[in-house]
């Protein structure tokens, strides 16, 4: 195993993940990864008035992708969907104080998986009507 | 409370090894190679130390060449053995050797060799029969591992080298992580090379050794003042090489008495550990190293589980490493047959003579607790109580 020099936001991120688990009859799912690369992110989100009024996370994977998914939980909690389609992966390692460059390209899908729970969303909403 | 359960990383130095090398970088300090006084007493010690490091694997004194390491070792057996047998194209190594052994195969290659790879079964063991088939005249070097470090798995030397020996082909086998756990003996495995490492039986690190039979002629890979019979030039790591002797020599005395009490403690954190739900053992549970524990818990990822442990006293590694691209899980427990995401899951647990009953049970406490919050957090634990992984 290689060590990393992870911040300690992302370490905290870890400890104390915010908005981990499953909800009950979520508006969009997004899921990303491959269990072969050692990264899989869910995530399911509420919509409300535009908005996302809840999300949750589960994440199988590395320190860094657990912290990002729990990160990017709390950037997209309460933001319109429009807001929330603009957060980026940089954004998300900014906000963490950076990540390793090894954990760059594949631990950090959390805002892939944001926007794909969105789309998802959308898709369905565009089916109903 | 803190358990150390990585002894296959590194050992803590016994304080009577110690307490033998400390004169040696004070009063003691003399170059081995020095005629006057000074000299002629680190000489002594040099000497001392090569007979107990020949008495634990039953070499002669003159067999043993002192070393910085293992990855030394192996890299002196096996660029020594093939570039002086430049007549023959071909070498042959298993496909879970450490990368000190396959990286060093891999460089032979680039240089014209054409490497063969003996594979091992699910259990993590090779067939000696089938590769004894394998041993054939062209092979300038065959190279395979006593013990592995990551599963434990001890694989059929004796019945390889006897077949080497027949076929006038040079043999060494890599015993870093037997030395110590298991009777090592050079004449009864009947091997022409054999590589060891001071600080994974409680010596100090930067120090190994690598057996040379008598009579075997390889080439050095440093030139310089003609130390250790010409094969590593350069003045002799004296407190290092002293405080390997001595390690030697309380592993050789110890073996018995160490071996069953890691064996007890092992067994205790495998049994206890399997009683989890889909938790698993990696390699062969009889053909193993007493102090090597390998478990593979579905459905999380071992970085996290490492450093969750961390944070709660838990010192232990997994079988996966990052590269630029990926997460790689390891060549070892990919070799079993296992998937990516179920390599990915594992956790090596290696024990020590110093290893206590409370740290075991201080781990097999700690150990569901960190699996358990991770596998709450895994979509892929979701999928697989689920049934549908």
């Amino acid at each position: 195993m290689v060590a990393f020099d992870y911040t300690e936001k992302v370490m905290e991120h870890f400890r104390n993940p915010r908005n981990m688990g499953v909800m009950e009859n979520p508006d969009g799912v997004g899921e990303v990864g491959n269990p072969a690369c050692g990264d899989v992110m869910t995530v399911q989100i509420k919509v409300k008035d535009n908005r996302i009024s809840d999300i949750k996370f589960q994440t199988f994977g590395c320190i860094a992708a657990i912290a990002t998914s729990s990160m990017i939980t709390e950037l997209a909690k309460g933001k319109t969907l429009d807001e929330a389609m603009k957060i980026t992966r940089n954004d998300v390692a900014g906000e963490l104080g950076g990540l390793p460059p090894i954990k760059m390209h594949c631990s950090n899908l959390a805002a892939d998986a944001l926007h794909a729970a969105i789309e998802d969303y959308l898709k369905k909403k565009g089916g109903i009507r | 409370m803190k358990a150390y359960l990585d002894n296959s990383a590194t050992t803590r130095v016994d304080p009577a090894v110690l307490e033998e090398m400390l004169p040696y970088f004070t009063e003691k300090y003399g170059n081995a190679s020095s005629l006057h006084s000074f000299g002629r007493e680190a000489r002594e010690a040099v000497e001392k130390a090569r007979e107990r490091v020949a008495r634990l694997i039953g070499a002669k004194p003159e067999e043993i060449i002192f070393t910085s390491g293992g990855t030394e070792s192996d890299n002196l057996a096996l660029r020594g053995a093939a570039h002086s047998r430049r007549d023959r194209h071909r070498i042959l190594t298993s496909n879970i050797e450490h990368p000190a052994v396959l990286e060093t195969f891999r460089d032979l290659e680039r240089n014209g060799f054409t490497a063969v790879y003996a594979k091992v079964d699910r259990e993590g063991l090779l067939d000696a029969s089938a590769v004894a088939g394998m041993i054939a005249p062209d092979i300038a070097i065959a190279s395979i591992m006593l013990a592995n470090n990551e599963i434990g798995t001890i694989q059929p030397v004796k019945e390889i080298a006897e077949e080497c020996r027949r076929k006038d082909v040079m043999f060494h086998t890599d015993a870093v992580q037997a030395a110590g756990k298991i009777p090592v003996d050079v004449r009864k495995l009947d091997v022409d090379l054999l590589s060891l490492a001071s600080h994974k039986f409680h010596g100090p690190k930067g120090v190994g050794a690598l057996f040379v039979r008598e009579g075997v002629g390889i080439k050095p890979l440093m030139t310089g003042g003609g130390h250790e019979r010409g094969l590593r030039s350069g003045t002799e790591n004296v407190p290092g090489i002293v405080g390997m002797g001595k390690a030697a020599e309380i592993a050789r005395e110890r073996l018995e008495e160490d071996a069953a009490r890691m064996r007890r403690l092992r067994d205790m954190l495998i049994d206890g550990l399997l009683s989890m739900e889909e938790t698993y053992l990696n390699g062969s549970r009889e053909k193993r190293l007493p102090n090597n524990a390998n478990l593979r818990f579905h459905g999380i990822e071992g970085e996290s589980l490492v450093f969750l442990l961390d944070e709660n006293g838990i010192a232990a590694s997994t079988g996966s490493a990052c590269s630029s691209k990926k997460l790689q899980a390891s060549h070892v427990l990919l070799a079993l047959g296992l998937a990516e995401w179920q390599a990915h899951g594992s956790l090596r647990l290696t024990l020590s003579r110093f290893t206590t009953k409370e740290e075991v049970e201080f781990a097999l406490r700690g150990i569901p607790q960190a699996v358990e919050t991770l596998r709450r957090m895994s979509p892929v634990w979701r999928k697989i109580k689920k049934g549908e992984m």
